[in-house]
């Protein structure tokens, strides 16, 4: 697959967001500027914006409660985002949501969700609406692992099966689950192997290599767009940093993975990774590169402004956008 | 005596109670290094055939309470944060709740739930909902609803040797209280309210979280002359609805202070319960205190308004009393 420049430098420009404002955020989550509970995909940058490259603008995405990151890719703006994250007004969700419930109806972001495995149905359905309404239009579903242990999983991939709706199911594989390892909570070493349980294409992908996401993504989209159903794709990648910012208050001495472990998945850094085809490719120079990561580097000072200086909700808004 | 962190006072109970009785056991998410600090340590007292982690699969393990209660086990079955349960709502209302009544009586099914229940600022409507209201209606559960340490630990030992499906309600913010405990066995029946505080003018009934902020509520408006009697149920279900009866046989008036919505919770149940049992005591409307019946809102600013808060509760005591 030969890809064009511009969507090269899109994939680029899409990772480096999330790895900017990720790092952003856990520090301003560290310093109480942002309440609530806040998980952050850095390291796992390459699966989600893989997977939205593939996607056109009307596609659909649900998210989990780990969402910043689909969210950017999907094209989510980082003030509204920020403004979200700090309880504004000017946020996604009016300061109602936070950061694992922002949702942008109008870029197919049907929302992040605090509950985990529940994407996995309401994607479904999103894909089989397209289905009932005639729209041609692909649901991607992103999820853990650990979500994978659900039985949303299950009823989802064989509903989908059955009714061959157009959704890809995209399970970020970080190898944990909370504390959690996977391997001693999961019967299977590969989710991707699940497929074949209900019949369906399952693939193993180097979730931290964006190009073979965005190949494999893009074989699924298609296939789920001309009406054969949905595909499991299996990124296998890692987060960096802890289960939810701020762990060690609770866990206190205790860990539950080697620092060896995480350092040898730092040196497979998805960003690292890219710079270097980059280089090899002859196709996009470093002066692009910088010029996106500068770019970015002012769109998220002006999303942090902009957050700042928004208004928190007046306390009247709390009966409105639901029936009482 | 030793003074004791809620969360401590979990973990002793549960301790005590695996020691007391090989076939208790513990499960659920991460239970083993154990987020919130409960069931620290237990895998190294226990091992790792009574301390076991979950996969992230509600239904599955909240049904596999409930088979190995019914096999002749005592499981003690951790859910995280109660919103949770609504992915295991079949297992619990269906299976756990009602299948030792619908087996005639040969089903044991000693099974205790543990969950963080409500808000613990800026968690979401997802993670800070008060739950107990959803079972207060589905017949063979108990509900347990502890508001400090002490009681914690004495409730939770006592549903450990129910044999009842028991739901023990932990709140978030509750974690880190501290107070001393009576040394030595400390048991609690289920059934039996406290009154925390004695007074004459008015009865707040105050469950779970609740009750600490009525106190400070009681303790403020006591420098008026304003004497008010604290109720704490400390069970839902079973409810001792004598203690209650009495109290505002004494005072008159009640206020129910409720973290929970409004509608069909468990404030309503109270005071429904005070309307018709003691309709010739009452001068007054019972009123309820409870948060809005608005999912809870992430931004600070809104949770606050959506929330039971001890400004309301003095207002309604206020209102009650005519001062
Ligand atoms: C139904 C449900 N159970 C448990 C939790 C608590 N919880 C939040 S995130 C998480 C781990 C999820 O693991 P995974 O799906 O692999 O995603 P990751 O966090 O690794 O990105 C758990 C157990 C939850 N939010 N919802």
């Amino acid at each position: 697959m030969d890809l064009g420049k511009d969507l090269l430098l899109d994939m680029y420009r899409s990772m480096t967001r999330i790895r900017l404002f990720e790092t952003k955020v856990r520090d301003l989550a560290t310093a109480n500027e942002i309440p609530g509970f806040v998980h952050v995909s850095i390291g796992e940058e390459a699966s989600a914006t893989g997977v939205c490259a593939a996607l056109r603008k009307t596609d659909r995405i649900t998210s989990t409660h780990r969402g910043h990151s689909h969210l950017i890719a999907k094209g989510g703006r980082l003030d509204r985002m920020m403004a979200e994250l700090f309880g504004k007004r000017t946020g996604y969700c009016k300061g109602k949501g936070g950061s694992m419930h922002i949702v942008d109806f109008s870029l197919g972001i049907l929302g992040a969700n605090g509950i985990v495995g529940a994407g996995l149905p309401i994607a479904t359905g999103s894909a089989l609406a397209a289905v009932i309404a005639g729209t041609e239009d692909v649901t991607a579903c992103f999820f853990g692992d650990g979500a994978s242990n659900e039985g949303t999983f299950h009823e989802s991939l064989n509903l989908a099966a059955v009714w061959k709706l157009p959704v890809v199911f995209v399970c970020e594989n970080n190898g944990f689950g909370e504390f959690t390892p996977m391997r001693t909570v999961t019967s299977v070493k590969d989710i991707a192997v699940r497929a074949k349980a209900y019949d369906i294409p399952g693939h193993i992908v180097d979730g931290n290599d964006v190009l073979e996401v965005y190949r494999y993504a893009s074989e699924a989209v298609a296939r789920a767009r001309a009406g054969e159903g949905p595909t499991l794709l299996e990124c296998k990648t890692y987060r960096w940093e802890g289960h939810v910012v701020g762990e060690q208050a609770f866990l206190g001495a205790a860990s539950y993975r080697t620092e060896q472990e995480v350092n040898e998945w730092k040196a497979r850094c998805p960003l690292i990774r890219f710079d270097k085809f980059a280089a090899e490719s002859g196709k996009i120079s470093v002066t692009d590169l910088q010029r996106i990561k500068q770019e970015t580097e002012v769109e998220l000072e002006a999303a942090i402004k902009f957050a700042r200086e928004s208004p928190l909700p007046d306390a009247s808004e709390v009966t409105e956008d639901v029936f009482t | 005596m030793a003074v004791t962190t809620y969360i401590q006072a979990i973990n002793q109970a549960l301790a005590e109670e695996m020691a007391r009785d090989p076939l208790t056991f513990v499960m659920g998410e991460d239970v083993v290094l154990s987020a919130f600090g409960a069931t620290k340590g237990l895998i190294d007292k226990f091992g790792p055939t009574r301390v076991r982690n979950t996969p992230i699969a509600e239904a599955g393990f909240v049904g596999a309470a409930v088979g190995a209660a019914m096999a002749g086990t005592r499981p003690i079955c951790e859910v995280e944060f109660a919103s949770f349960f609504y992915c295991a709502f079949d297992q619990v209302c269906n299976q756990a709740a009602k299948l030792r009544y619908m087996s005639g009586g040969q089903a044991r099914m000693p099974i205790t739930f543990r969950c963080v229940y409500g808000a613990m600022g800026g968690a979401a409507a997802q993670h800070s909902e008060t739950v107990y209201a959803q079972f207060l209606s589905v017949a063979g559960l108990k509900l347990v609803v502890p508001s400090n340490p002490s009681d914690m630990k004495g409730l939770l030992k006592s549903a450990i040797r129910d044999d009842n499906p028991v739901i023990v309600f932990e709140h978030g913010a509750l974690g880190g209280h501290r107070e001393e405990i009576p040394a030595g066995e400390h048991l609690v029946p289920l059934g039996k309210a406290a009154v925390k505080r004695v007074g004459e003018h008015v009865t707040v009934v105050a469950i779970g979280a609740m009750v600490p902020r009525a106190l400070k509520v009681a303790d403020r408006l006591a420098k008026e002359n304003i004497s008010v009697e604290v109720v704490d149920p400390r069970t839902l279900i079973p409810l001792d609805e004598d203690t209650i009866l009495s109290s505002v046989e004494k005072t008159n008036r009640a206020v129910v202070f409720d973290e929970g919505h409004l509608r069909g919770g468990a404030a309503t149940d109270i005071a429904a319960l005070i309307g018709e049992k003691g309709f010739d005591f009452l001068d007054g409307p019972v009123r309820r205190v409870t948060t809005l019946d608005v999912p809870i809102p992430f931004s600070p600013p809104l949770e606050k308004a959506a929330l039971a808060n001890e400004a309301r509760l003095e207002a309604a005591i206020r209102e009650l009393v005519g001062r």
